[in-house]
Protein backbone atom coordinates (compact mmCIF):
# COMPACT_ATOMS: atom_id res chain seq x y z
CA UNK A 1 0.00 0.00 0.00
CA UNK A 2 1.63 2.74 -1.23
CA UNK A 3 -0.41 5.52 0.80
CA UNK A 4 1.03 4.06 4.37
CA UNK A 5 3.03 7.55 4.95
CA UNK A 6 -0.37 9.51 4.78
CA UNK A 7 -1.33 8.08 7.66
CA UNK A 8 0.15 8.88 11.80
CA UNK A 9 -0.40 6.75 14.84
CA UNK A 10 -3.82 7.99 16.09
CA UNK A 11 -5.23 7.01 12.21
CA UNK A 12 -4.98 3.08 13.70
CA UNK A 13 -5.82 3.76 17.15
CA UNK A 14 -9.47 1.61 16.39
CA UNK A 15 -10.64 1.63 20.08
CA UNK A 16 -11.31 3.07 22.57
CA UNK A 17 -9.70 3.02 26.61
CA UNK A 18 -13.20 2.21 27.86
CA UNK A 19 -13.62 -1.04 25.20
CA UNK A 20 -10.40 -1.69 25.94
CA UNK A 21 -10.22 -2.81 29.18
CA UNK A 22 -13.58 -3.92 29.04
CA UNK A 23 -12.30 -6.43 26.85
CA UNK A 24 -9.83 -6.90 29.26
CA UNK A 25 -12.28 -7.46 32.34
CA UNK A 26 -14.52 -9.98 29.92
CA UNK A 27 -11.72 -12.04 29.05
CA UNK A 28 -10.63 -12.09 33.29
CA UNK A 29 -14.01 -13.24 33.73
CA UNK A 30 -14.03 -15.65 31.38
CA UNK A 31 -10.99 -17.62 31.94
CA UNK A 32 -10.81 -17.10 35.89
CA UNK A 33 -9.28 -19.02 37.56
CA UNK A 34 -6.59 -19.43 35.42
CA UNK A 35 -4.69 -16.49 36.91
CA UNK A 36 -3.90 -18.75 40.07
CA UNK A 37 -1.92 -20.84 37.94
CA UNK A 38 -0.67 -18.02 35.72
CA UNK A 39 0.96 -16.87 39.22
CA UNK A 40 2.12 -19.71 40.49
CA UNK A 41 4.12 -20.34 36.57
CA UNK A 42 5.45 -16.76 37.32
CA UNK A 43 6.84 -17.28 40.69
CA UNK A 44 8.68 -20.36 39.01
CA UNK A 45 10.00 -17.73 36.51
CA UNK A 46 11.37 -15.53 39.48
CA UNK A 47 13.02 -18.18 41.39
CA UNK A 48 15.04 -19.67 37.97
CA UNK A 49 15.82 -15.90 37.99
CA UNK A 50 17.06 -15.73 40.98
CA UNK A 51 18.25 -19.88 42.10
CA UNK A 52 20.49 -19.39 38.91
CA UNK A 53 20.14 -23.74 38.26
CA UNK A 54 20.11 -24.69 34.74
CA UNK A 55 17.62 -27.39 34.92
CA UNK A 56 15.05 -24.21 36.66
CA UNK A 57 16.38 -21.99 34.01
CA UNK A 58 15.24 -24.56 31.14
CA UNK A 59 11.88 -24.84 33.29
CA UNK A 60 11.32 -20.98 32.62
CA UNK A 61 12.03 -20.24 29.51
CA UNK A 62 9.55 -22.94 28.88
CA UNK A 63 7.18 -21.29 30.86
CA UNK A 64 7.64 -18.38 29.34
CA UNK A 65 6.74 -20.31 25.86
CA UNK A 66 3.71 -21.63 27.20
CA UNK A 67 2.54 -18.13 28.61
CA UNK A 68 3.76 -16.79 25.00
CA UNK A 69 1.60 -19.56 23.08
CA UNK A 70 -1.74 -18.57 25.51
CA UNK A 71 -1.32 -15.00 24.98
CA UNK A 72 -1.39 -15.12 21.39
CA UNK A 73 -4.13 -17.65 20.74
CA UNK A 74 -6.23 -16.93 23.71
CA UNK A 75 -5.52 -13.10 23.76
CA UNK A 76 -4.60 -11.62 20.52
CA UNK A 77 -6.42 -14.37 18.79
CA UNK A 78 -10.27 -14.66 19.76
CA UNK A 79 -10.34 -11.32 21.88
CA UNK A 80 -7.98 -8.58 21.11
CA UNK A 81 -8.91 -9.44 17.27
CA UNK A 82 -12.53 -8.52 18.00
CA UNK A 83 -11.12 -4.23 18.27
CA UNK A 84 -8.06 -4.43 16.46
CA UNK A 85 -7.96 -5.77 12.85
CA UNK A 86 -3.69 -6.37 13.54
CA UNK A 87 -4.30 -8.77 16.46
CA UNK A 88 -3.73 -11.55 14.34
CA UNK A 89 -0.45 -10.20 13.07
CA UNK A 90 0.33 -9.90 16.81
CA UNK A 91 -1.00 -13.44 17.40
CA UNK A 92 1.80 -14.75 14.74
CA UNK A 93 4.57 -12.88 16.35
CA UNK A 94 4.04 -14.13 19.78
CA UNK A 95 4.25 -17.55 18.66
CA UNK A 96 7.20 -17.25 16.72
CA UNK A 97 8.45 -15.59 20.27
CA UNK A 98 6.64 -19.07 22.16
CA UNK A 99 8.92 -21.38 19.36
CA UNK A 100 12.02 -18.97 20.00
CA UNK A 101 11.91 -19.63 24.05
CA UNK A 102 11.33 -23.17 23.04
CA UNK A 103 15.08 -23.03 21.31
CA UNK A 104 16.20 -20.86 24.24
CA UNK A 105 14.97 -23.96 26.73
CA UNK A 106 16.75 -26.31 24.82
CA UNK A 107 19.69 -24.79 22.40
CA UNK A 108 23.11 -26.47 22.99
CA UNK A 109 25.58 -24.52 25.40
CA UNK A 110 23.03 -23.26 27.53
CA UNK A 111 25.15 -22.19 30.76
CA UNK A 112 23.50 -21.16 34.09
CA UNK A 113 24.14 -17.66 35.05
CA UNK A 114 24.81 -15.75 37.57
CA UNK A 115 21.51 -14.01 39.54
CA UNK A 116 20.96 -10.38 38.02
CA UNK A 117 19.36 -8.00 40.08
CA UNK A 118 17.78 -6.20 37.32
CA UNK A 119 16.29 -9.18 35.62
CA UNK A 120 14.90 -10.03 38.36
CA UNK A 121 13.39 -6.65 39.29
CA UNK A 122 11.64 -6.70 36.02
CA UNK A 123 10.29 -10.45 36.57
CA UNK A 124 9.01 -9.56 39.80
CA UNK A 125 7.75 -5.79 38.55
CA UNK A 126 6.08 -7.63 35.76
CA UNK A 127 4.48 -10.76 37.69
CA UNK A 128 3.60 -8.83 41.30
CA UNK A 129 3.42 -5.42 40.89
CA UNK A 130 1.82 -5.06 37.02
CA UNK A 131 -1.68 -6.18 38.14
CA UNK A 132 -1.84 -3.41 40.69
CA UNK A 133 -1.63 -1.23 37.78
CA UNK A 134 -5.78 -1.37 37.27
CA UNK A 135 -6.09 0.04 40.52
CA UNK A 136 -3.86 3.42 40.22
CA UNK A 137 -5.78 3.97 36.51
CA UNK A 138 -9.02 5.96 36.88
CA UNK A 139 -12.15 3.70 37.05
CA UNK A 140 -9.90 0.91 37.14
CA UNK A 141 -11.19 -2.50 38.75
CA UNK A 142 -9.75 -5.37 40.02
CA UNK A 143 -11.78 -7.13 36.92
CA UNK A 144 -9.25 -5.46 34.62
CA UNK A 145 -5.60 -6.08 36.42
CA UNK A 146 -3.19 -7.34 33.83
CA UNK A 147 -1.66 -10.56 34.81
CA UNK A 148 1.12 -12.16 33.83
CA UNK A 149 0.89 -15.01 31.14
CA UNK A 150 -2.82 -14.05 30.88
CA UNK A 151 -2.47 -10.64 28.72
CA UNK A 152 0.79 -9.27 26.53
CA UNK A 153 2.15 -6.64 28.51
CA UNK A 154 3.27 -8.17 32.04
CA UNK A 155 4.21 -11.39 30.39
CA UNK A 156 6.37 -9.31 27.49
CA UNK A 157 8.02 -7.57 30.62
CA UNK A 158 8.58 -10.82 32.64
CA UNK A 159 10.47 -12.31 29.49
CA UNK A 160 12.83 -8.80 29.15
CA UNK A 161 14.04 -9.62 32.91
CA UNK A 162 14.66 -13.53 31.69
CA UNK A 163 16.40 -12.57 28.66
CA UNK A 164 18.78 -9.73 30.26
CA UNK A 165 19.36 -12.44 32.86
CA UNK A 166 20.51 -15.19 30.62
CA UNK A 167 22.37 -12.49 28.19
CA UNK A 168 20.22 -13.94 25.41
CA UNK A 169 21.37 -13.14 22.12
CA UNK A 170 19.44 -10.21 20.09
CA UNK A 171 17.58 -12.43 18.09
CA UNK A 172 15.35 -13.20 20.86
CA UNK A 173 14.42 -9.70 22.11
CA UNK A 174 13.25 -8.36 18.71
CA UNK A 175 9.46 -9.31 19.15
CA UNK A 176 9.33 -8.16 22.85
CA UNK A 177 11.19 -4.81 22.66
CA UNK A 178 8.55 -4.48 19.19
CA UNK A 179 5.37 -5.24 21.35
CA UNK A 180 7.23 -2.68 24.01
CA UNK A 181 6.89 -0.09 21.28
CA UNK A 182 3.52 -1.05 19.77
CA UNK A 183 1.99 -1.66 23.15
CA UNK A 184 2.99 1.91 24.44
CA UNK A 185 2.17 3.53 21.31
CA UNK A 186 -1.36 2.04 22.13
CA UNK A 187 -1.71 2.89 25.35
CA UNK A 188 -0.25 6.33 24.60
CA UNK A 189 -3.04 6.91 22.05
CA UNK A 190 -5.38 5.71 24.51
CA UNK A 191 -4.42 8.53 26.81
CA UNK A 192 -3.65 5.98 29.46
CA UNK A 193 -1.15 7.61 32.82
CA UNK A 194 1.21 4.79 32.84
CA UNK A 195 2.28 4.22 28.84
CA UNK A 196 5.56 5.15 28.94
CA UNK A 197 6.63 1.85 31.10
CA UNK A 198 7.03 -0.91 28.74
CA UNK A 199 9.09 1.76 26.05
CA UNK A 200 10.86 2.94 29.31
CA UNK A 201 11.63 -1.09 30.31
CA UNK A 202 12.49 -2.06 26.83
CA UNK A 203 15.23 0.91 26.60
CA UNK A 204 16.69 -0.13 30.27
CA UNK A 205 16.71 -3.86 29.50
CA UNK A 206 18.07 -3.59 26.40
CA UNK A 207 20.64 -1.61 27.72
CA UNK A 208 21.53 -3.11 30.59
CA UNK A 209 21.90 -6.00 27.81
CA UNK A 210 24.48 -4.08 25.78
CA UNK A 211 26.57 -3.19 28.70
CA UNK A 212 26.73 -6.26 29.94
CA UNK A 213 26.82 -8.50 27.02
CA UNK A 214 30.10 -10.75 27.64
CA UNK A 215 30.69 -14.16 26.99
CA UNK A 216 28.90 -15.95 30.02
CA UNK A 217 30.26 -17.55 33.37
CA UNK A 218 29.26 -21.25 32.99
CA UNK A 219 28.19 -21.65 36.63
CA UNK A 220 28.22 -25.50 36.56
CA UNK A 221 32.46 -26.04 35.49
CA UNK A 222 33.16 -23.20 38.44
CA UNK A 223 31.16 -26.09 40.73
CA UNK A 224 33.36 -28.49 39.33
CA UNK A 225 36.65 -26.94 38.57
CA UNK A 226 39.05 -28.88 36.45
CA UNK A 227 43.15 -28.88 37.85
CA UNK B 1 -27.82 25.37 -0.41
CA UNK B 2 -30.77 26.77 1.83
CA UNK B 3 -31.30 24.78 4.86
CA UNK B 4 -34.93 23.75 5.23
CA UNK B 5 -36.88 21.77 8.15
CA UNK B 6 -38.96 19.25 8.64
CA UNK B 7 -42.29 18.81 10.46
CA UNK B 8 -41.66 19.51 14.05
CA UNK B 9 -44.49 17.23 15.24
CA UNK B 10 -42.85 13.94 13.92
CA UNK B 11 -39.48 15.07 15.41
CA UNK B 12 -40.58 15.18 18.98
CA UNK B 13 -43.29 12.45 18.57
CA UNK B 14 -40.44 10.34 17.63
CA UNK B 15 -38.17 11.17 20.42
CA UNK B 16 -40.91 10.52 23.08
CA UNK B 17 -41.24 7.72 21.02
CA UNK B 18 -37.42 6.57 21.59
CA UNK B 19 -37.44 7.17 25.29
CA UNK B 20 -39.63 4.60 25.88
CA UNK B 21 -43.01 7.03 26.69
CA UNK B 22 -41.86 6.79 30.46
CA UNK B 23 -39.46 9.72 31.46
CA UNK B 24 -38.33 12.72 29.52
CA UNK B 25 -34.73 13.68 29.82
CA UNK B 26 -34.54 16.76 31.44
CA UNK B 27 -32.90 18.06 27.96
CA UNK B 28 -35.94 17.14 26.33
CA UNK B 29 -38.40 17.93 29.38
CA UNK B 30 -36.72 21.71 29.16
CA UNK B 31 -38.07 22.64 25.99
CA UNK B 32 -39.44 20.77 22.99
CA UNK B 33 -36.64 20.00 20.44
CA UNK B 34 -36.53 22.27 17.21
CA UNK B 35 -36.69 20.44 13.73
CA UNK B 36 -33.64 19.35 12.50
CA UNK B 37 -32.42 21.41 9.46
CA UNK B 38 -31.66 19.69 6.39
CA UNK B 39 -29.52 20.76 3.10
CA UNK B 40 -29.72 19.33 -0.57
CA UNK B 41 -27.52 16.41 -2.04
CA UNK B 42 -26.56 18.54 -4.66
CA UNK B 43 -26.48 16.02 -7.42
CA UNK B 44 -29.82 15.33 -6.57
CA UNK B 45 -31.73 17.29 -4.74
CA UNK B 46 -32.47 15.00 -1.75
CA UNK B 47 -33.28 16.00 1.47
CA UNK B 48 -30.05 15.16 4.13
CA UNK B 49 -30.48 16.66 7.77
CA UNK B 50 -26.83 18.25 8.51
CA UNK B 51 -26.30 16.24 11.86
CA UNK B 52 -24.62 12.68 10.59
CA UNK B 53 -23.23 9.84 12.68
CA UNK B 54 -19.94 8.85 12.73
CA UNK B 55 -18.55 4.95 13.88
CA UNK B 56 -15.06 5.76 14.24
CA UNK B 57 -13.82 4.52 17.31
CA UNK B 58 -17.09 4.40 19.27
CA UNK B 59 -18.88 1.65 17.69
CA UNK B 60 -15.70 -0.57 17.84
CA UNK B 61 -16.91 -2.06 20.79
CA UNK B 62 -16.21 -5.81 20.04
CA UNK B 63 -18.69 -8.44 21.24
CA UNK B 64 -18.90 -6.51 24.14
CA UNK B 65 -22.62 -7.03 25.33
CA UNK B 66 -22.95 -3.68 27.34
CA UNK B 67 -20.68 -1.71 24.27
CA UNK B 68 -23.31 -3.13 22.11
CA UNK B 69 -26.51 -2.57 23.36
CA UNK B 70 -24.96 1.16 24.59
CA UNK B 71 -24.24 1.44 20.08
CA UNK B 72 -27.73 0.53 20.06
CA UNK B 73 -29.18 2.77 22.43
CA UNK B 74 -26.91 5.41 20.39
CA UNK B 75 -28.42 4.60 17.20
CA UNK B 76 -31.67 4.76 18.61
CA UNK B 77 -31.75 8.09 19.86
CA UNK B 78 -30.03 9.32 16.63
CA UNK B 79 -32.92 7.86 14.13
CA UNK B 80 -35.38 9.37 17.18
CA UNK B 81 -34.12 12.83 16.60
CA UNK B 82 -34.43 12.56 13.01
CA UNK B 83 -30.84 11.49 12.17
CA UNK B 84 -30.28 9.34 9.11
CA UNK B 85 -26.42 9.37 7.92
CA UNK B 86 -24.50 6.76 9.73
CA UNK B 87 -20.72 6.49 8.42
CA UNK B 88 -18.66 3.80 8.64
CA UNK B 89 -15.53 1.56 7.01
CA UNK B 90 -13.98 -1.86 7.01
CA UNK B 91 -11.31 0.25 8.92
CA UNK B 92 -13.40 0.88 12.09
CA UNK B 93 -12.70 -2.73 13.71
CA UNK B 94 -16.65 -4.44 14.21
CA UNK B 95 -17.89 -0.95 13.74
CA UNK B 96 -19.88 -2.04 10.54
CA UNK B 97 -21.25 -5.68 12.58
CA UNK B 98 -22.07 -3.30 15.69
CA UNK B 99 -24.26 -1.10 13.68
CA UNK B 100 -25.76 -3.96 11.22
CA UNK B 101 -27.11 -5.30 15.06
CA UNK B 102 -28.78 -1.88 15.45
CA UNK B 103 -30.23 -1.79 12.29
CA UNK B 104 -31.79 -4.69 12.67
CA UNK B 105 -33.13 -4.45 15.99
CA UNK B 106 -34.22 -0.54 15.46
CA UNK B 107 -35.24 -1.63 11.95
CA UNK B 108 -34.65 2.84 11.39
CA UNK B 109 -36.96 3.82 8.11
CA UNK B 110 -34.94 6.68 6.93
CA UNK B 111 -31.54 4.91 6.94
CA UNK B 112 -28.88 6.89 5.21
CA UNK B 113 -26.34 3.77 4.94
CA UNK B 114 -22.97 5.71 4.12
CA UNK B 115 -19.62 2.97 4.17
CA UNK B 116 -15.99 3.11 2.81
CA UNK B 117 -14.19 0.43 0.57
CA UNK B 118 -10.69 0.71 1.90
CA UNK B 119 -8.31 -2.08 0.12
CA UNK B 120 -5.95 -2.10 -2.47
CA UNK B 121 -6.99 -3.59 -5.77
CA UNK B 122 -10.60 -3.52 -7.33
CA UNK B 123 -11.37 -6.76 -7.42
CA UNK B 124 -10.86 -7.01 -3.43
CA UNK B 125 -13.01 -4.06 -3.06
CA UNK B 126 -15.36 -5.43 -4.40
CA UNK B 127 -15.37 -8.82 -2.00
CA UNK B 128 -15.13 -5.93 0.34
CA UNK B 129 -18.16 -4.45 -0.10
CA UNK B 130 -20.09 -7.42 0.05
CA UNK B 131 -18.59 -8.16 2.99
CA UNK B 132 -19.36 -4.69 4.85
CA UNK B 133 -23.15 -5.02 3.10
CA UNK B 134 -23.83 -8.22 4.98
CA UNK B 135 -22.45 -6.62 8.07
CA UNK B 136 -24.62 -3.49 7.73
CA UNK B 137 -27.39 -6.26 7.23
CA UNK B 138 -29.05 -3.62 4.26
CA UNK B 139 -30.47 -4.50 0.68
CA UNK B 140 -27.52 -1.94 -0.67
CA UNK B 141 -25.50 1.21 0.49
CA UNK B 142 -26.50 4.88 -0.24
CA UNK B 143 -23.28 5.87 -0.60
CA UNK B 144 -20.05 4.47 -0.93
CA UNK B 145 -17.05 6.04 -0.70
CA UNK B 146 -13.27 5.53 -1.28
CA UNK B 147 -11.63 5.70 2.32
CA UNK B 148 -8.35 7.83 2.19
CA UNK B 149 -8.58 7.46 -1.54
CA UNK B 150 -6.92 4.36 -1.29
CA UNK B 151 -6.58 2.43 -4.37
CA UNK B 152 -9.32 5.01 -6.04
CA UNK B 153 -8.53 4.69 -9.84
CA UNK B 154 -9.37 1.00 -9.58
CA UNK B 155 -12.41 1.98 -6.91
CA UNK B 156 -14.55 4.61 -8.24
CA UNK B 157 -14.88 2.74 -12.23
CA UNK B 158 -16.88 0.01 -9.72
CA UNK B 159 -18.89 2.25 -7.69
CA UNK B 160 -19.60 4.34 -10.47
CA UNK B 161 -20.85 1.55 -12.30
CA UNK B 162 -22.80 -0.31 -9.35
CA UNK B 163 -24.83 3.12 -9.25
CA UNK B 164 -25.18 3.12 -12.80
CA UNK B 165 -27.01 -0.71 -12.25
CA UNK B 166 -29.09 0.89 -9.51
CA UNK B 167 -26.97 -1.21 -6.76
CA UNK B 168 -25.84 2.44 -5.31
CA UNK B 169 -27.10 5.79 -4.75
CA UNK B 170 -24.52 7.81 -4.12
CA UNK B 171 -20.56 7.72 -5.00
CA UNK B 172 -17.64 9.76 -2.76
CA UNK B 173 -14.20 9.96 -1.53
CA UNK B 174 -13.05 10.56 1.58
CA UNK B 175 -9.71 11.85 3.13
CA UNK B 176 -8.65 12.92 6.98
CA UNK B 177 -6.77 15.04 8.85
CA UNK B 178 -6.04 17.66 5.86
CA UNK B 179 -4.09 14.74 3.91
CA UNK B 180 -3.49 14.80 0.10
CA UNK B 181 -5.74 17.93 -0.78
CA UNK B 182 -4.50 18.42 -3.92
CA UNK B 183 -5.47 14.68 -5.33
CA UNK B 184 -8.72 15.59 -3.24
CA UNK B 185 -9.41 18.90 -5.80
CA UNK B 186 -7.91 16.63 -8.43
CA UNK B 187 -10.61 13.87 -8.52
CA UNK B 188 -13.46 16.50 -7.63
CA UNK B 189 -12.65 18.51 -10.60
CA UNK B 190 -12.18 15.53 -12.92
CA UNK B 191 -14.66 12.83 -11.78
CA UNK B 192 -18.82 12.69 -11.26
CA UNK B 193 -18.36 12.20 -8.02
CA UNK B 194 -21.42 12.53 -5.47
CA UNK B 195 -19.99 13.17 -2.28
CA UNK B 196 -16.68 14.36 -0.76
CA UNK B 197 -15.98 13.20 2.97
CA UNK B 198 -13.30 15.86 4.65
CA UNK B 199 -12.19 16.92 7.90
CA UNK B 200 -13.06 20.39 8.77
CA UNK B 201 -13.37 22.57 12.25
CA UNK B 202 -13.45 26.07 13.79
CA UNK B 203 -9.34 25.43 14.37
CA UNK B 204 -8.69 22.91 10.82
CA UNK B 205 -10.15 25.23 8.16
CA UNK B 206 -7.69 24.25 4.76
CA UNK B 207 -11.06 23.52 2.90
CA UNK B 208 -12.10 26.67 3.00
CA UNK B 209 -9.79 27.96 0.32
CA UNK B 210 -10.50 25.38 -1.98
CA UNK B 211 -12.08 21.94 -1.48
CA UNK B 212 -15.29 23.88 -0.26
CA UNK B 213 -15.60 26.49 -3.24
CA UNK B 214 -15.04 23.33 -5.81
CA UNK B 215 -17.96 21.64 -4.19
CA UNK B 216 -19.83 24.10 -4.58
CA UNK B 217 -19.04 24.91 -7.93
CA UNK B 218 -18.77 21.14 -9.12
CA UNK B 219 -22.29 20.61 -7.37
CA UNK B 220 -20.75 17.78 -4.93
CA UNK B 221 -21.95 16.99 -1.10
CA UNK B 222 -19.32 17.70 1.76
CA UNK B 223 -19.72 15.24 4.91
CA UNK B 224 -17.46 16.69 7.63
CA UNK B 225 -15.77 14.27 9.72
CA UNK B 226 -13.63 14.96 13.38
CA UNK B 227 -15.57 18.15 13.93
CA UNK B 228 -14.03 18.17 17.39
CA UNK B 229 -10.56 16.73 16.59
CA UNK B 230 -11.22 13.40 17.99
CA UNK B 231 -12.22 15.06 21.06
CA UNK B 232 -9.38 16.75 21.83
CA UNK B 233 -11.19 20.11 20.80
CA UNK B 234 -14.06 19.91 23.30
CA UNK B 235 -11.40 18.88 25.57
CA UNK B 236 -9.48 21.65 25.46
CA UNK B 237 -12.89 23.83 25.32
CA UNK B 238 -13.87 21.96 28.83
CA UNK B 239 -14.26 24.77 31.58
CA UNK B 240 -13.93 27.87 29.66
CA UNK B 241 -17.06 30.35 29.30
CA UNK B 242 -19.19 30.47 26.19
CA UNK B 243 -18.93 34.24 24.74
CA UNK B 244 -22.11 35.84 24.32
CA UNK B 245 -22.78 35.08 20.88
CA UNK B 246 -23.37 31.10 21.71
CA UNK B 247 -26.67 32.19 23.30
CA UNK B 248 -27.27 34.08 20.45
CA UNK B 249 -27.80 31.40 18.13
CA UNK B 250 -28.82 28.80 20.91
CA UNK B 251 -25.95 27.58 21.92
CA UNK B 252 -25.57 26.15 25.66
CA UNK B 253 -22.10 23.70 24.90
CA UNK B 254 -18.88 23.73 22.63
CA UNK B 255 -19.59 21.28 21.46
CA UNK B 256 -22.88 22.53 19.81
CA UNK B 257 -21.27 25.84 19.01
CA UNK B 258 -18.19 23.82 17.20
CA UNK B 259 -20.52 21.74 15.36
CA UNK B 260 -23.01 24.71 13.95
CA UNK B 261 -20.21 26.07 12.34
CA UNK B 262 -19.09 23.86 10.36
CA UNK B 263 -22.73 23.04 9.29
CA UNK B 264 -23.50 26.65 8.50
CA UNK B 265 -20.98 26.35 6.23
CA UNK B 266 -22.99 26.68 2.77
CA UNK B 267 -20.94 23.99 1.07
CA UNK B 268 -21.44 21.17 4.24
CA UNK B 269 -24.36 18.80 3.28
CA UNK B 270 -23.73 17.28 7.14
CA UNK B 271 -21.18 16.76 9.64
CA UNK B 272 -20.89 13.15 10.93
CA UNK B 273 -19.71 13.38 15.10
CA UNK B 274 -18.84 9.94 16.68
CA UNK B 275 -20.20 9.70 20.30
CA UNK B 276 -20.52 6.49 22.67
CA UNK B 277 -23.17 8.55 24.60
CA UNK B 278 -26.93 9.40 23.95
CA UNK B 279 -26.78 12.34 25.75
CA UNK B 280 -24.04 13.45 23.77
CA UNK B 281 -26.09 12.23 20.96
CA UNK B 282 -29.14 14.63 22.05
CA UNK B 283 -26.48 17.93 22.25
CA UNK B 284 -25.37 16.99 18.95
CA UNK B 285 -28.86 16.89 17.09
CA UNK B 286 -29.38 20.05 18.82
CA UNK B 287 -26.58 21.93 17.03
CA UNK B 288 -28.64 21.17 13.90
CA UNK B 289 -31.32 23.18 15.04
CA UNK B 290 -32.64 26.53 14.94
CA UNK B 291 -30.42 29.72 14.52
CA UNK B 292 -27.09 29.26 12.33
CA UNK B 293 -24.47 31.74 12.82
CA UNK B 294 -24.01 34.34 9.54
CA UNK B 295 -20.72 34.61 8.03
CA UNK B 296 -19.46 37.41 10.52
CA UNK B 297 -20.42 35.28 13.58
CA UNK B 298 -18.30 32.21 11.72
CA UNK B 299 -15.76 34.55 11.45
CA UNK B 300 -15.72 35.34 15.23
CA UNK B 301 -16.30 31.42 16.44
CA UNK B 302 -13.28 30.41 14.45
CA UNK B 303 -11.42 33.24 16.06
CA UNK B 304 -12.61 32.64 19.66
CA UNK B 305 -11.66 29.03 19.36
CA UNK B 306 -8.26 29.11 18.35
CA UNK B 307 -7.74 32.21 21.13
CA UNK B 308 -9.18 29.50 24.19
CA UNK B 309 -8.60 26.08 22.48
Amino acid sequence: MSEWWTYSLSDFLMFSSRSYYRLIESYNAAIWPAHLLALVAGLVVIGAIARSRQHLQRSAALVLAAAWSWVAWAYQLERYAEINTAAPYFAGAFAVQALLLCWLAYRPGNAAQAPQPLGLGLAGLAILAYPLLALARDNGTWGQAEVFGIVPDPTVIATLGVLLAWRAPAIFWLIPVSWCLVSGATLMELKISHAWLLPALAFISSLAWLIKRKPPRDLNSTANPRS
Amino acid sequence: MPLTSPSRRHLLASMIAASGGLALSPLLAAAPPAPLLTRPIPSSGEQLPVIGLGSWITFNVGRDPQGRRESTDVMRQFFAGGGRLVDSSPMYGSAQDVIGEAVQTLKPARLFSADKVWVSGGARGVAQVEASRKLWRVARFDLLQVHNLLSWEEHLPILLAMKREGRLRYVGITTSEGRRHAEIEKIMASQPIDFVQISYNALDRDVEQRILPLARERKIGVIVNRPFRQGDLTQALAGKPLPGWAADIGCTTWAQALLKFIVSHPAVTCAIPATSSVAHVRENLLAGTGRMPDEALRKRIAQDVERLA
